[in-house]
């Protein structure tokens, strides 16, 4: 399930933490790295590894938002939709990102290239509005760029 | 006003020239001197608590227990190992001034958290990142990278007896990880749940050891105090709230952004002078001074009220994380607050009853408002229920979900009465008439 690479790191971070149930967020960012999102499958792999129970790890891939227990589609784009970024224009960024890909927010589309989410406060409120695509940020967009944006993904 | 958190040198980021303009000088200062002088030295200078609640850092670190690692022959027993976790969770709406630490000085986040680190005793301290900050997390654990490379962190710093680690942890989409007691938990590798205190950090913390949390400008403070001394240090800006403070302006300004000032510079002036006034001149309906937590103020009520903790809690709001949100005379005040209740209800962690329920219901009052479904009555439910949950929980999600709720009632009933459902039996008279 995890890169012999991975492990090794794992490994490694043993030293720093009182316990293997701490490595439980670091053990899921690599699974999900390696894999797109956290399968059941992977969630008893991690509670093996790591000698917790699979209980546990369930409840903290569900509580955290950033972890998908399900496939997304290739290119996650988020609208952050809070205060900052509203009072800037971040409605229009959905509505026209909804058009555009023809699916809604928290959808992904038929193909599994797209998926859209609403999200919280990024950070980027002086930056306003903004997406973010994966871990890369897009700030102070207007329409037409996300246009620009979406083309060159399309390519990909 | 010199820069001192966020100065304008080119490649700060960089190691040999974070050392070339002093870097890691007040480390090397603060070995010289005993852990309780540094810790003194902080206490002396006025510093207060960045990331929200402006609590004196330096009385923070004396809660630490004293004896050090090695100081335990005396009983013959291990003495439990001490943490320090710096807070870079920053995901409170309206806040974003860790990120430009991060980017742009993160030579001064690492050696504040080693000055800190030496003056309470702690072995390892943990950074801990929101996850979206995922390319900033790769510019801090560069920086720290080289930390190490040169001595800086690791085994007998600069010659010294004092080793100590510090290390990056990356947090996965959680606000409620801000709030100190579940950002332990986070780090533990559980669900973000904050804890019921007492038993305080500093006596029960990350593993039942004793623990410091502090905030990523907090620690970056810490530098400059022990280079320049407290009285320097305590001259700056307001005086029972000093030092450098790093002011997040967003919303309907010419110029959003991060600006470093003293504290205590007037709201007006930050918006005007530093963030170019509002665009078309418009008038200035409302602020959120503090970050989406802190309560609302009409723009009417801003002259005079400063960015400082005694003047915005004298004008009956907080200084909160300094994320000044700023909105205009158009602006629709009922789909902000319906925004900032949308926040805390996808936000509440759900362990305590009045936070759980209470932030979807405030949230769905406030959809009917949007909607133009509301009623008279709806204004004093929302006020019931906000009422109903502050003070109710175990961490301060609660209140910060019923503070923006209670202020905009309070100071914009006009705005709720305004969008109130007009009855049918209303319309049906008019049509009478």
């Amino acid at each position: 399930m995890l890169s012999e690479q991975n492990l090794k790191k794992l490994d490694g971070l043993k030293k720093y933490y009182q316990t293997s149930q701490a490595l439980v967020l670091p053990a899921l960012w690599m699974v999900q790295e390696e894999h797109g999102s956290i399968s059941e499958e992977a969630m008893k792999y991690v509670s093996q590894l790591l000698h917790v129970p699979y209980s546990h790890v369930l409840g903290v891939v569900t509580f955290y938002t950033m972890f998908h227990a399900k496939p997304i589609g290739k290119h996650h784009i988020e609208v952050c939709t809070n205060v900052s970024c509203m009072l800037r224009g971040s409605g229009r960024l959905v509505e026209h990102l909804e058009k555009r890909l023809g699916i809604k927010m928290g959808e992904t589309s038929k193909d599994k290239k797209w998926t859209l989410s609403e999200t919280e406060c990024m950070g980027s409120c002086g930056t306003a509005p903004m997406i973010a695509i994966g871990e890369e940020y897009y700030e102070n967009l207007t329409p037409e760029q996300v246009d620009a944006l979406l083309a060159k993904l399309e390519r990909k | 006003m010199e820069k001192h958190i966020l100065p304008d040198i080119p490649n700060l980021h960089k190691i040999d020239v974070y050392e070339a303009h002093g870097g890691y000088g007040a480390l090397r200062k603060a070995l010289q001197m005993k852990p309780e002088e540094v810790t003194d030295e902080v206490k002396k200078s006025g510093l207060r608590g960045r990331g929200g609640a402006c609590f004196p850092t330096g009385l923070k670190w004396t809660f630490m227990p004293k004896s050090r690692e090695a100081g335990s022959q005396t009983t013959g027993q291990t003495a439990k190992k001490k943490y320090l976790c710096v807070n870079g969770d920053e995901s409170e709406p309206g806040t974003f001034k860790d990120r430009q630490i991060f980017e742009f000085n993160p030579h001064l986040l690492i050696e504040g958290t080693l000055i800190a680190a030496y003056a309470m005793g702690v072995s390892i301290s943990y950074i801990y990142v929101r996850g979206e900050y995922a390319k900033w997390i790769t510019m801090i654990e560069k920086a720290l990278q080289d930390a190490y490379a040169k001595g800086y962190v690791g085994q007998k710093i600069l010659g010294s007896d004092f080793s100590t680690e510090v290390l990056v942890h990356k947090g996965a989409g959680a606000y409620i990880c801000g709030e100190e007691s579940a950002l332990m938990n986070s780090i533990e590798g559980g669900r973000g749940y904050p804890r019921v205190r007492p038993p305080f950090p500093a006596q029960f913390g990350l593993w039942g050891c004793p623990t410091t949390i502090n905030n990523v400008e907090t620690i970056s403070n810490v530098p400059l105090i022990v280079k320049n001394g407290w009285e320097w240090y305590s001259r700056i800006g307001a005086a029972k709230h000093p030092g450098p403070i790093l002011v997040g302006v967003s919303g309907h300004v010419n110029k959003p952004g991060v600006y470093e000032m003293p504290t205590g510079v007037p709201l007006l002036e930050i918006i005007h002078k530093y963030a170019g006034g509002v665009p078309g001149n418009k008038a200035i309906k409302a602020v959120i001074p503090g970050g989406s937590s802190t309560m609302i103020l009409r723009g009417e009520q801003l002259e005079g009220v400063c960015m400082d903790a005694e003047s915005l809690k004298a004008a009956g709001s907080s200084v909160g994380t300094a994320g000044l949100i700023v909105m205009d005379e158009e602006t629709d005040l009922i789909q902000v607050l319906s925004r900032i209740a949308q926040f805390y209800y996808h936000e509440s962690c759900g362990q305590c009853t009045p936070c759980r329920e209470g932030t979807v219901w405030l949230w769905k009052v406030l959809k009917r408002f949007e909607n133009g479904e509301g009623t008279m009555e709806d204004i004093d439910l929302l006020m019931d229920v906000a009422n109903n949950i502050e003070g109710n929980t175990i961490c301060a999600l609660g209140d910060a979900a019923a503070w923006p709720v209670q202020s905009m009632v309070r100071r914009f009933r006009d705005e709720f009465e305004k969008r109130v459902k007009v009855p049918d039996s209303t319309k049906a008279e008019a049509i009478a008439v």
